[in-house]
């Protein structure tokens, strides 16, 4: 247990965005806190592919090992993709934003369900 | 720890701004576990994209986060119990570093082996990123292309939209 101290941390860092995600209200945040979580992830699975005494998996004249490249290119792809979902939710929060007046999840509803009542 | 504070403050500049500093010191750690390229992705796109993107829907919107008005008990108890189950697992993990984990023994040695004969470049990231897993890499492509598309269909129409006509 006190080797995979890593594994720890990263659950610690992703709980922590994961409680962002479903406790605030505010949409901004939420992304945030999906961001921190995913962070977490990339953590995990760079950690697991390091070799204690391993070296970045670029070749050159030594002999130490490398360490694990394909996590790192799974991460990689993950990181891009990431970005280009989160352009994606922030465009949406504008839009919302634009349409109700407010990005606070509880306001929306309060409006959503003052429409069915009303008309 | 700074993700902490992006729970506590309600300041959503200074939340986008120290998200930024997360982000970095998170590629830090990654350069720590010998992932360069991954250190650099994270230092450019996650600290320096990310932080821009946030900070233009900010401008868009709001920059203020409402006061909660509830104890937050459920989440909170949906947090802990997630995150307890995932300790659980944590010792079945194997050691951290350890040469002989699984992740270590099946297409990895074969990439490193071959690399240096049938690519013939040094960084043994990028030949799996381009070459091995190219489709990966494809399907990447194909999503940022469908994320921009989308960010451009919602954000790019003329803003005539009379107010409350729609549902």
């Amino acid at each position: 247990m006190a080797a995979n101290f890593v594994y720890v941390f990263a659950i610690v860092i992703a709980m922590i965005g994961f409680y962002v995600v479903i406790d605030r209200g505010n949409l901004l945040k939420k992304l945030i806190g999906l961001n921190i979580f995913q962070t977490a992830v990339f953590l995990i699975y760079i950690s697991m592919g390091k070799i204690s005494g391993g070296t970045a998996p670029i070749l050159y004249d030594g002999d130490a090992p490398f360490s694990n490249p394909l996590p790192h290119v799974l991460i990689l792809t993950a990181i891009v993709v990431g970005v280009a979902t989160l352009a994606l939710g922030l465009g949406l929060v504008v839009r919302i934003k634009e349409a109700y007046g407010t990005i606070e999840e509880d306001e929306i509803q309060a409006q959503e369900a003052a429409e069915e009542d009303g008309p | 720890m700074v993700a902490l504070t992006i729970v506590r403050l309600r300041n959503i500049f200074a939340v986008v701004m120290l998200s930024g500093i997360y982000s970095f010191l998170m590629a830090t750690t990654f350069l720590v576990l010998d992932a360069v390229d991954v250190a650099f992705t994270e230092a450019a796109v996650g600290a320096g994209i990310t932080t821009v993107l946030g900070l233009a829907a900010m401008a868009l919107t709001t920059d203020r986060e409402k006061i909660p008005t509830h104890w937050p008990t459920l989440p909170l108890a949906v947090v802990v119990v997630t995150g307890a189950i995932l300790l659980y697992a944590v010792p079945d993990m194997p050691r951290f570093g350890a040469a002989d984990s699984p992740i270590h023994r099946h297409v990895v040695p074969r990439y490193i082996d071959e690399t240096p004969r049938a690519i013939g470049i040094p960084n043994i990231v990028t030949s799996v990123l381009a070459d091995y897993r190219g489709y990966d890499t494809l399907g990447e492509v194909t999503v940022i292309f469908t994320a921009g598309v989308g960010v451009l269909l919602l954000l790019g129409r003329t803003r005539r939209r009379p107010k409350g006509s729609t549902k």
